[in-house]
């Protein structure tokens, strides 16, 4: 999925995939701190933006 | 091409008169020339309705789903492969259908040939690998090869996979060093030269739905397009809407497609839907070694699990 989106041009990086168990609690804060670095470098994702002009 | 289409009426006759089939589903003249519509013949009266051409290139493993008794169908190599998959799904047991196989020489763009014209085409025939076309001001002689549909241009499973009869000979398949060369094209882009593709890909798209119509791996009774609680994707022409929608039906495809192209012959806009679900062909043969609807005994990738999946994606 990840790959079509990349190939539609949506960055890569927005989309993450991950196994976490529920006793797996600082991976999830780190995961988690992870993806919103990745997401808050890349800015808004202007492309699915909906113009409802 | 040698449409076979005598051998293809005689055996169907054959059937119906035994009473081994209740129908037999497939292509009769439609009310425009290069335009050939499903039909599904009953008696042995009616047969002389089918024909096979060129101009075939709808996807009959469409009509096969949900069917109670045992029917007939004819077949090329692309809807002889979506029949395995409708069988890998369940859509219909194997017993149930009577494959009638033609090795297919591809079918024609009519896109292409109309853009040849400048007015209405009113004649269309065919003769081996010679095809006659005809307008009021012009007529023209072409080469079949030349105006292949493009998923014909890179097929490589002419013949049927699955059949019970051959109404002719297999034909000789074709070898590629690089099936995917209009995917490399798009991957080379960048970014947002992608996004331009396709946003320039779906702008004159209407919402007609007539690709997943036509499509047989569409058969979900209620596609998400048309659900209203929850209503997943906006159903006017809003570009985001549009591209949410093409995005997702080719993703609901992935593993599954055999590019029969029935999604590009259908569109009544031209659009090459097929640059989204190529895409996934793709990454299903590289990644899983995967072409759909080779094999009645295997499940598709994205049902199945094995060790040595790729799965550098999770972290």
């Amino acid at each position: 999925m990840g790959n079509l989106l990349e190939h539609m041009g949506i960055e890569r990086d927005r989309l993450h995939f991950s196994w976490i168990s529920s006793a797996e609690a600082t991976k999830f804060v780190d995961v988690v701190k992870e993806i919103s670095d990745k997401v808050r470098a890349l800015g808004s994702n202007k492309k699915f933006e909906k113009d409802y002009n | 091409m040698d449409t076979c289409i005598e051998k293809i009426r005689e055996l169907s006759a054959d059937l119906l008169e035994k009473g081994e089939v209740t129908k037999v589903i497939g292509f009769a003249n439609g009310t425009i020339p290069m335009a050939t519509s499903p039909i599904a013949i009953k008696t042995k009266q009616d047969v002389d309705k089918l024909v096979f051409n060129s101009t075939c290139g709808l996807n009959l493993a469409n009509y096969v789903s949900g069917e109670k008794g045992k029917i007939a169908v004819i077949a090329k190599g692309c809807d002889s492969r979506n029949i395995v998959t409708h069988i890998v799904e369940n859509q219909i047991q194997r017993e149930q259908i009577y494959i009638i196989g033609v090795p297919c020489t591809g079918m024609v763009d009519k896109h292409k040939i109309a853009a040849l014209f400048e007015d209405e085409i009113i004649d269309f025939s065919e003769d081996g690998d010679t095809l006659m076309v005809s307008s009021l001001l012009n007529t023209q002689t072409l080469k079949k090869q030349d105006y292949l549909k493009d998923n014909c241009l890179y097929c490589t499973h002419k013949n049927p996979v699955l059949y019970d009869v051959l109404a002719k000979d297999p034909v000789e398949e074709q070898k590629f060093d690089n099936l995917f060369p209009d995917v490399d094209r798009i991957e080379a882009l960048d970014e947002d030269a992608k996004w331009q593709h396709f946003e320039n890909l779906t702008k004159n798209c209407i919402r007609c739905y007539a690709c997943r119509n036509a499509c047989p791996l569409c058969y979900c009774p209620t596609c998400f397009v048309d659900e209203s609680g929850p209503q997943w994707v906006g159903k006017g022409q809003n570009k985001t809407d549009v591209n949410t929608f093409h995005f997702l039906r080719a993703f609901h495809c992935a593993g599954r497609c055999t590019d029969c192209g029935a999604c590009v012959e259908a569109c009544p806009m031209g659009i090459n839907v097929r640059d989204f679900t190529r895409k996934l062909n793709k990454d299903s043969l590289e990644l899983f070694g995967w072409e759909a609807g080779l094999d009645v005994t295997k499940r598709p990738p994205l049902d199945t699990y094995r060790p040595e999946d790729p799965d550098d994606f999770i972290k």
